[in-house]
């Protein structure tokens, strides 16, 4: 299950109303299980006993503490490898990129992908055949100095902890990429500072400020993949995440593209991303975090502001009143359907070994039904509906007004949405890549 | 930039309307945040709500529609402005008022004899239809019953029932109700946090029950809850003098929908037009259409519409009488024992 939690109440239309003289049995049966024999062992392994509260700290839920590490830490390795295996969002072929950011969940993310790596050089070594290779693994840290210039000499404290973090993680060895954001635009170092703050700065709405720093990241960290030969980029989003992004889109009036974002693969981008956290949520990673000794590195940034930040504060009101909201949550947000893009694309070539091609296919179930094609915003890379516009005079403009439009809609307004033509300005000063050349012209 | 300083300052300075630019503006306006005049903010009101009328193909000429009126602010606007746009752009129907008893001491009582009143000033026929007739027990019955948590369940499927009861006495062929559009951002919102799939892909359609008896629809759908009644002083209802009834229902602070308000509330003050974006993504959200929706048949207890062999009105009302029943039982045993200690 997604939730982990042995509280968690199937929350289907059918039960969703809980009747009164349902609710104290149910509530009733639960305590009374908890409290007579198996109050000190763990409920899994019955052998061990859970998590003390007072190492898990402030914050554990109730269900965490059912658990001893040992069956704690093999329940999330689990999910992991689980969600991995059953997208093979890493074969043996392939060489994966780690977005690091030193938070707790990429931490953890690293760290499971390393035991992953370990566990496979180890039969590698072990066996004869050597047939399947080891996939290959890498570290990146966005370096976002550039958007908060007080905080450089933190940054680069945090950089030489994560040097220190990523070189313990032996054998195999693993590369850390450090790219400073704006160096999306030309490797120039001043030029590109220039550019940034000027395409931050047209952005006046503070939602869309921090959503256009979330675009520029990911542009980034596809730019770092594809410039060292990785074929996979994995980020360590967790239920939590997602849950806030679910509300969020909603709120922002994105509920078309938000089946795109929340699935464990997405593979519209030239790099495909993948989400093997998808299914633990922040609180057992923190505690992971915690039980493990992981060095986490807080950075410096400012809290979420705007609709983000009320969203974030909005969910974690709802955990308190129910630990299972967020598991909740992204399960309904599951049910939407997802795109064609949201699957690892099938490997026609040749040179990867055919096991590799057999496993693919068996897990890709759903037959690939007709390769619809969606459009994508230029800006923020979601895919648009798109509704049927005025013909413009002027024969080039009509194309990029066609996406435009809609993307006023979704992306531009979202950045500065008091001064509609300033949008203008804003695209002019998107890196060159997403867009063609007659944009400019408008 | 420079430009749009400036003519932020002449607004600030002069406060003309920015429709008509001759009269006085005398409210931002909540939707757009334009400062507007009176006239011009009535003008633009009722002209949104005929457009949506008009887009969405609401009305025939010649159906016999029902106000769902509750005597709060939403259902007097409805009522008003329905006859209004009635009269003004000739709609052609026959409009009535429908009225909910259900049972609420210090709170239904006073909003029906609000009822009574809009029926003499706007001249629309008045049904009330009580939960006490239909289904036995009152609301003030129910909460002493169950408590405070689980209430608005109950009120709400009883509603919904009596409604479509009345509607069928009044032998109409709509039924209008006045949700607006912050109610319709928190059902999206409360669907999603309590995952029901099914109820998220039909609560965005303007119209529901078009394949049953009697289809209901919501003109109100994209007009803000401020527009119609702010806490201040503009509002719709409030320029205008309409006779409303302001309180809220007594049992409603412990509703789980207080949440998404909340949110909803802070939401419009960041950005007002998240309401209607909330709206937007409910709507272009992607249901598959073969997902597991539940089939229509008929209840065997009293014969509505359901999709279970008992209609949840039934299923509700048996789990209240057993509960009743073991109270009882319980009463009963104590005052056994009692007479036995004697």
């Amino acid at each position: 299950m997604a939730c982990n939690s042995s509280s968690c109440q199937s929350n289907c239309y059918k039960n969703d109303e809980e009747y009164a003289e349902d609710s104290p049995s149910l509530t009733d049966r639960k305590l009374s299980t908890s409290t007579n024999g198996q109050q000190n062992l763990c409920v899994k392994c019955k052998a061990n006993q859970p998590i003390s509260s007072a190492s898990a700290g402030a914050g554990a839920g109730a269900d965490d503490a059912h658990f001893c590490y040992g069956c704690f830490r093999r329940n999330l390795y689990g999910k992991f490898r689980l969600s991995v295996t059953s997208y093979s969002m890493i074969t043996p072929s392939d060489n994966v990129l780690v977005a690091f950011s030193g938070g707790p969940a990429s931490s953890v993310a690293l760290q499971f992908v390393h035991e992953l790596q370990h566990r496979a050089q180890k039969n590698f070594d072990a066996n004869k055949d050597r047939s399947l290779p080891v996939f290959g693994v890498g570290v990146a840290f966005i370096d976002e100095s550039a958007v908060y210039p007080d905080a450089s000499e933190k940054v680069d404290d945090a950089i030489r902890e994560m040097k220190l973090v990523v070189s313990k993680l032996t054998p195999p060895m693993k590369q850390l990429h450090v790219f400073p954001i704006e160096n999306i635009y030309t490797s120039d170092s001043i030029e590109g500072k220039d550019r940034l703050t000027k395409l931050l700065d047209a952005a006046n709405d503070a939602t869309g400020k921090e959503d256009l720093l979330l675009h520029l990241r990911m542009l980034a960290l596809q730019k770092v993949a594809s410039e060292n030969g990785y074929n996979r980029l994995i980020l360590g989003s967790c239920t939590s995440r997602i849950a806030c992004h679910v509300l969020a889109a909603t709120v922002k009036g994105q509920g078309y593209s938000l089946s795109a974002d929340i699935q464990y693969v997405d593979a519209r981008w030239d790099i495909p991303v993948v989400l093997p956290l998808r299914d633990c949520t922040a609180q057992e990673l923190n505690l992971l975090c915690r039980i493990d000794g992981l060095k986490t590195l807080q950075l410096p940034n400012s809290p979420p502001a705007g609709i983000n930040g009320l969203v974030s504060s909005f969910v974690t009101l709802l955990q308190e009143e129910n630990p299972s909201r967020e598991c909740t949550i992204v399960r309904t947000a599951g049910k939407l359907t997802p795109f064609h893009f949201n699957r690892i694309p099938e490997i026609s070539d040749c040179t990867v070994p055919l096991a590799t091609r057999r496993r693919q296919k068996r897990y890709n179930l759903k037959p690939m039904e007709s390769m619809s094609s969606e459009s994508f915003c230029p800006l923020c890379n979601s895919p648009l509906r798109i509704l049927i516009y005025r013909v413009r005079t002027n024969p080039k403009v009509a194309k990029v007004q066609d996406l435009v439009v809609p993307v006023v809609q979704v992306a531009v307004f979202r950045y500065s949405p008091r001064i509609p033509h300033q949008w203008n300005i804003s695209i002019c000063l998107y890196p060159n890549k997403w867009l063609p050349g007659e944009a400019w012209q408008l | 930039m420079e430009e749009v300083a400036d003519t932020k300052a002449r607004k600030g300075g002069a406060r003309l309307c920015s429709l008509c630019d001759q009269r006085r503006a005398a409210l931002k306006r909540p939707k757009t945040l334009e400062q507007i005049c009176r006239e011009c903010f009535y003008k633009v009101f009722e002209e949104e709500i005929h457009q949506v009328i008009v887009e969405n193909q609401l009305f025939k000429p010649g159906e016999r529609v029902a106000i769902g009126a509750s005597g709060g602010k939403d259902s007097t606007v409805l009522a008003y402005v329905l006859s209004e746009l009635n009269r003004r752009h000739n709609y052609g129907l026959d409009l009535f008022l429908l009225s909910v008893d259900e049972g609420i001491t210090g709170y239904r009582d006073d909003s029906l004899e609000t009822v009574k009143r809009n029926e003499i000033q706007y001249g629309l026929p008045l049904k009330i239809v009580s939960y006490k007739d239909l289904y036995g027990w009152t609301m003030d019955e129910i909460v002493k019953m169950i408590g405070l948590k689980n209430n608005c369940t109950f009120c709400g499927v009883f509603r919904r029932q009596a409604l479509d009861r009345g509607a069928a006495l009044l032998k109409v062929d709509k039924v209008a109700t006045g949700h607006n559009a912050d109610d319709i951002a928190e059902t999206v919102l409360l669907n999603i946090l309590r995952g029901d799939i099914a109820r998220l892909s039909r609560c965005t359609s303007i119209t529901t029950g078009e394949d049953g008896p009697i289809p209901r629809c919501k003109p109100f759908k994209y007009t803000y809850e401020k527009e119609i009644n702010l806490n201040q002083i503009c509002t719709y209802a409030y320029f205008k003098r309409l006779d409303y009834f302001s309180t809220e229902c007594i049992y409603s602070p412990n509703a789980y929908r207080g949440f998404a308000r909340e949110l909803i509330k802070d939401l419009e003050r960041i950005r007002p037009r998240a309401i209607l974006d909330i709206i937007k993504s409910g709507e272009n959200f992607r249901i598959s259409t073969n997902t597991k929706m539940p089939e229509q048949r008929t209840c065997e207890r009293c014969g509505y519409i359901s999709s279970q062999k008992w209609c949840k009105a039934c299923v509700l009302l048996e789990g209240l009488n057993r509960v009743c029943q073991s109270w009882v039982l319980g009463e009963a045993k104590a005052l056994i024992m009692m007479a036995e200690r004697k």
